[in-house]
């Protein structure tokens, strides 16, 4: 059964029509390229898969239930913006997500963190952009959850953090679980990706396997996108 | 460090291709054990479904075998090693070959180049 499944989902922001009628289906064990330009949706259709947004038409669900309290319960959530407080220390921000969440796996956060040299009593104040966004995905990675949505995990930082934060998401690949990165930095995600989807416009253009690209079009993903968003 | 892929190839037989090599090369040797898929996804920086099915594929060649609990190994049998070996020189040749068709050079000029590059070889 699909973890996550949109039926003829719509949304639209006054007349701005940002999805319209999607169809889709995201299967366990699976890792999902959201590619699309800004503005193309991306963002929206993650809002919408954990409830930050409602439809205005059509349905989404995930695993096989309509965005709430119980899916919140396995969704996994990487906004794009930091949303730590930043006069938190990593304990308590450790102790706020064993609050909230019951899958987090608070060994799992604490062995990352010490790899990473981050201590328990550090302020977010004291670090800079690239380990609060790399402590962020630590947070989210280290929930047991059914459905991760990674909403432009790499964006803004340098290509160090960017190989961490991308290791990090393939050091913690479970079966059971789908992983979802909407990105426009094709390039460095693509050699993780399972299949791919192509928005545009509210519309999915193509949802398709890396595999089935490179073999069928003897192209990677990056230059097939290129091609399709070519600005002219 | 992450492996480097070329764009016109899936991933899952580029990951084949440079595993064939490791073994051929002797930096993984006979009877020797894979590390496990997850380890072997990271150090690559690929998907662990791609190494998967690059570990199944090389698994259906006869290059490595698996044991259900401890994991994949390298053959101990040399005669696949020689056969892949072979594969690889033909593959590489055939690369080389189209390159220099690519550039311009006959059969005869690209013959005459090699020679030559592989005495000055021998002289060093």
């Amino acid at each position: 059964m699909p973890i996550l499944t949109c039926e003829n989902l719509s949304k639209r922001y006054g007349t701005v029509q940002a999805l319209d009628h999607v169809n889709l289906n995201i299967e366990p064990g699976r890792i999902v390229g959201l590619l699309g330009p800004n503005g193309s949706g991306k963002s929206t259709l993650i809002k919408l898969a954990n409830g930050l947004l409602t439809p205005t038409e059509g349905q989404i669900l995930i695993d096989g239930k309509a965005p709430g309290v119980e899916t919140k319960a396995i969704v996994s959530y990487l906004p794009e913006r930091t949303y730590l407080a930043d006069w938190m220390s990593v304990r308590q921000i450790l102790d706020f997500f064993q609050d909230f969440y019951g899958d987090f796996d608070r060994e799992r956060a604490i062995a990352m963190l010490s790899h990473l040299g981050i201590a328990e009593k550090q302020r977010i104040k004291q670090m800079s952009k690239g380990t609060r966004e790399k402590v962020q995905l630590i947070l989210v990675m280290s929930r047991r959850a059914k459905l991760y949505l990674l909403d432009e995990p790499i964006g803004g930082v340098d290509p160090a953090a960017r190989d961490y934060i991308l290791n990090t998401i393939i050091g913690n690949y479970d079966p059971s679980a789908a992983v979802v990165i909407s990105t426009h930095l094709i390039a460095d995600v693509e050699q993780m990706l399972d299949e791919v989807i192509f928005i545009n416009g509210g519309h999915i253009l193509r949802h398709t396997s890396v595999d089935e690209i490179r073999e069928e079009m003897g192209k990677s993903v990056d230059a097939l996108f290129r091609e399709e968003f070519k600005c002219f | 460090m992450r492996w480097e892929f070329h764009n016109d190839a899936p991933i899952y037989a580029q990951v084949m291709e440079r595993v064939e090599r490791m073994i051929v090369s002797g930096a993984l040797t006979p009877g020797e054990r894979l590390p496990s898929v997850r380890t072997f996804a990271l150090e690559a920086g690929v998907n662990p479904n791609t190494m998967q099915k690059a570990l199944t594929e090389l698994e259906r060649g006869g290059l490595i075998y698996s044991q259900r609990t401890s994991g994949h190994f390298v053959t101990e049998d040399q005669a696949v090693i020689a056969s892949v070996r072979a594969e690889l020189a033909e593959l590489h040749t055939d690369r080389f070959l189209q390159d220099m068709r690519e550039l311009g050079f006959t059969s005869a000029q690209t013959a005459e180049l090699l020679h030559r590059k592989l005495e000055n070889k021998e002289e060093e």
